[in-house]
């Protein structure tokens, strides 16, 4: 067993014993309507009619019945089943006893609720075990003190403790209240791997019978009675900010409370790294209903003028940051100009192995390719939206929102209202893929409220949601590889930039595994504004990296993935360099169930077969993507996965999770594209931004894991970003073309042929 | 204003609202029936869709004043406690990521098989391509429709 000191996230356990008397005290909860037909319905035995708090994370029913709740925000990873699965296995509560309710935000409690950078599970591995073995621990101590024997021969299994000797037993209901008085240990025992019997199953999400009956529990769906509806009008194009509103008309509509103007910052307020925010002096608009509030913004007569040059100084994850905003209106064209000027330029030196500028010079032959890739909109189904009830100096808050705690200082600076005084519900995000981190919109939504002294929810339109800004940015990467006269790869060159930042990790694989190498990057600013998605970076470059390696393979006359193994074989056995931030082992490890699961080398007539491996998010993740022509079209028939994400909690959830990475990679590989004309978005909705649907899906999608028992790695993004690099390389073999600019699908020519 | 008495979920509701409100802000707004989705507002993307006699409709485009004395079921109204075909076989296949398109696919593939019991795989990806599912359970939702299709002929 592993023995655990509970000192972490402490504040958790800090029990407030008048919840004895049962009930829930942790904040407001808004969806409390729906919550006790649901629970109901969700539990096998009847509710209790008292329960009792072990700690923050759970309270059990005087009849066993544990209600557990989950910390981090929810936008599909289906954490709110699998975090829950983590407490329940270490609690030893038959899964089928257990209800799920959301934490409200609050840090001291839950620590970082934080959900993005495939991180979650990852984070609480540790902390929600011990949650859970925290109360198996105070429930067998109560039990042992009522039977007067040994807490240590008391056994505690599906949520019954026993004594043998004694022949004793009790449910979790019956010693649950003396459980609450007791003091917490300082040290608790988890379980073996071995000894798991939740986790590692497959398990149900908990939501799902909610989701299919439409019940109330996205942001969106939050109603109060007095609440108004508010949106916003942004400026048209990046670059643009407010002059003046003359909001008579639409004030003159029906159902039309008022028009007022917000500005999102403090003057001085000093950023965080989710501040992002184009557009923070806006209109808004409020009224009754959606449809007349809808209608009245058409009525806004505003007069947008241009920015001026900014210097911003941000303090996020890195320390701080200054960065340029220039002013100007941008467009895709010079965007394209400029970065095919800076990539043909030296770029920043930022890792260099060995003599490269050498091997090149001495190479008998030299390949090399440019890869781009344009900016993508996040395109959650859910809009941005958020509920705001400020009451003087209160607001109480429920939002879609990725990083709650984030916020918390602009909505204080903004609103001039101390911190402490705002109530955070995290509701159901639909979507949310890194967008919903910047949450300017629930600033926004509590301004508003503050104005016009109503509860307000804010609802973007997708117009407005589409042309907010916090893009992935645009991407591009140069690949050299150098060849000796017997095809030997001698040295590899990667040169990447974008706008505005690098994608570059200049110490990921092939770093590590080539004698000579060498990794440039460069940026350059913009005011069109960009945010994490999923696997920010990543996303381009395992595609840019995967579909040159192809290249090489070929060129070198050897099979794709025993390419790959050979360099992580040297990479393992004789690593160049020390900053390699890969385990060469894990990554052949998933190559080598790739192999073998989609019968690698067993050719089928008329299918063409891409391969793709790539490490980010702690994670290793690799396909084999199979395409058929289909009357002249490419379709893809089966996308085969092995990924290395360590334990994996709940794998049927898990393997939703790679499927939709893999659908998701395929259709912004093909059709993912926002460009700009003078600052203005070019697609403001889906009749314009192509999205993937079902037809152009893989028809079969089989998922493989490794089988290990380190601890949980990243699983929300690790699989995105090499299904890129896999459709690239069978899109050649299918078309005998390659693909170097995204999207593959576009205005010029049929991809086959 | 107008004063509409519509048959929703198999009850009259009476609304007072402008003839040109879409059936899914009257929904939403003035019925709190939220499991109606807004996800585009032009039709392209069916996290709206609800049966307008039957047949799958666009809510976001469909005005309150069109509707007249037509049955409207919303997801609310598929069935009584999840038990609809469809919704069985979507909790089979635990098909939900976000979640926030599911009640939209659902309508569609229920209205689907409401008048191709037995549809071929092609039939299931053209009926389903007006739906977006941004999370990308597409291949989850296909085998939902198959099973769902199979129970119906059972």
């Amino acid at each position: 067993m592993t023995l655990i000191k509970t000192k972490i996230g402490r504040r958790a356990f800090i029990k407030n014993t008048s919840l004895a008397s049962g009930g829930l005290v942790l904040g407001f909860s808004i969806f409390n309507s729906c919550k006790p037909k649901q629970a109901e319905e969700m539990a096998a035995i009847e509710m209790p009619n008292e329960w009792f708090e072990i700690n923050a994370y759970l309270k059990i029913g005087d009849n066993g019945l544990v209600t557990i709740y989950t910390p981090n925000p929810e936008f599909g990873q289906n954490i709110r089943t699998s975090m829950p699965m983590l407490i329940a296995e270490e609690l030893d509560v038959d899964w089928k006893n257990v209800l799920v309710e959301q934490a409200p935000y609050h840090p001291e409690k839950y620590g970082f609720q934080f959900t993005g950078g495939s991180q979650g599970i990852r984070r609480r591995w540790e902390p929600l075990r011990m949650a859970g073995a925290t109360a198996r621990h105070m429930l067998k101590e109560a039990a042992a003190e009522a039977w007067q024997v040994p807490a240590a021969e008391i056994k505690a299994l599906d949520g019954v403790l026993s004594h043998e000797t004694s022949g004793n037993s009790a449910g979790y209901g019956e010693m649950a209240s003396a459980a609450a008085q007791l003091p917490v240990p300082e040290a608790v025992k988890l379980k073996e791997v071995k000894d798991f019997t939740i986790i590692g199953e497959s398990t149900k999400n908990v939501d799902a019978k909610a989701i299919v009956t439409g019940q109330s529990m996205f942001g969106s769906d939050y109603q109060k009675e007095g609440m108004l509806i508010a949106m916003i009008e942004h400026p048209p194009a990046f670059g643009m900010t407010l002059e003046s509103v003359d909001g008579t008309a639409a004030k003159a509509m029906p159902g039309i409370k008022d028009v007022v103007t917000i500005k999102s910052f403090k003057d001085g307020f000093e950023k965080g790294g989710f501040d992002t925010n184009a557009f923070p002096e806006l209109v808004a608009i409020v009224g009754n209903s959606t449809w007349e509030v809808m209608q009245a913004k058409k009525q806004l007569k505003v007069n947008w003028k241009p920015n001026a040059a900014q210097t911003e100084t941000i303090s996020g994850f890195r320390g701080k940051e200054t960065k340029i905003i220039p002013a100007g209106l941008e467009s895709t064209a010079t965007h394209k100009a400029k970065m095919e000027e800076l990539a043909a330029k030296k770029g920043k030196l930022v890792r260099k192995d060995g003599n490269p500028e050498a091997a090149f010079n001495s190479a008998a032959k030299i390949l090399e390719r440019s890869y781009s890739a344009p900016y993508l909109a996040h395109n959650s189904m859910e809009p941005l939206n958020a509920f705001a009830h400020v009451t003087g100096d209160k607001v109480k808050i429920a939002a879609p929102i990725q990083i709650p705690s984030l916020i918390v200082p602009t909505i204080a600076s903004s609103l001039g209202i101390p911190a402490e005084n705002i109530e955070m519900e995290i509701p159901r995000m639909g979507g949310g893929f890194g967008r919903k981190a910047y949450a300017h919109y629930v600033v926004e939504a509590a301004l508003i409220s503050q104005k016009v002294h109503a509860p307000v929810k804010l609802i973007y339109t997708r117009e407005d949601d589409m042309t907010n800004g916090i893009y992935r940015p645009t991407y591009h990467a140069t690949y050299r590889a150098a060849l000796d006269e017997n095809n030997n790869l001698t040295a590899l060159h990667v040169k990447a930039g974008g706008i505005p930042e690098s994608p570059l990790f200049a110490n990921r694989f092939p770093a590590g595994a080539i004698e000579n190498y060498m990794a440039e990057e460069w940026s350059i600013d913009s005011n069109i504004t960009i945010g994490a998605f999923r696997a920010p970076r990543s996303n381009f470059m395992a595609g840019a990296e995967q579909a040159f390696l192809d290249e090489v393979a070929e060129a070198m006359g050897k099979d794709p993935i025993e390419f790959r193994l050979e360099l992580l074989k040297q990479a393992k056995e004789n690593p160049v360099g020390e900053q390699n931030d890969y385990d060469a082992g894990r990554y052949a490890g998933v190559l080598e169930l790739l192999r073998e699961k989609a019968a690698w080398g067993a050719n089928k007539a008329n299918v063409h077969r891409g391969v793709s491996a790539y490490f980010c998010h702690n994670s290793y993740a690799a396909h084999v993507l199979d395409l058929t022509n289909e009357n002249g079209k490419p379709v893809v028939q089966n996308v085969c996965c092995a990924i290395d994400c360590g334990i994996v909690v709940n794998p049927d959830a898990a393997k939703n999770m790679a499927e939709g990475a893999i659908i998701d990679g395929i259709g912004n590989a093909l059709y993912g594209e926002l460009t700009f004309q003078d600052g203005v978005p070019q697609k403001q909705n889906f009749d314009e931004y192509q999205m993937i649907r079902m037809a152009d899906a893989p028809k079969g999608i089989d998922v493989h894991f490794v089988q290990n028992e380190i601890a949980p790695t990243g699983m929300g993004e690790p699989p995105f970003p090499p299904i890129f690099g896999a459709l690239a390389n069978a899109l050649y073999k299918a078309t005998g073309r390659r693909h170097y600019q995204q999207p593959f699908s576009s205005k010029r020519p049929p991809l086959v042929g | 204003m107008a004063t509409f008495n519509l048959n929703i979920n198999g009850k009259t509701q009476t609304v007072d609202v402008d003839p040109n409100t879409p059936m899914l802000w009257v929904l939403r707004d003035h019925l709190k029936l939220v499991g109606t989705k807004y996800g585009c507002g032009i039709a392209q993307c069916g996290s709206c869709t609800i049966h307008l006699s039957g047949i799958a409709v666009r809510a976001c485009v469909l005005t309150v004043s069109a509707v007249g004395n037509q049955e409207i079921t919303t997801i609310e109204g598929l069935s009584d406690n999840a038990d609809h075909p469809v919704q069985k076989a979507w909790l089979e296949v635990d098909v939900p990521q976000c979640g926030y398109c599911q009640p939209g696919q659902i309508m569609t593939a229920a209205a689907l098989l409401d008048n191709n019991p037995n549809p071929s795989d092609s039939e299931i990806e053209m009926a389903m391509n007006g739906n977006i599912c941004r999370c990308g359970t597409y291949t989850r939702i296909k085998k939902a429709v198959q099973i769902a299709a199979e129970s119906n002929n059972a």
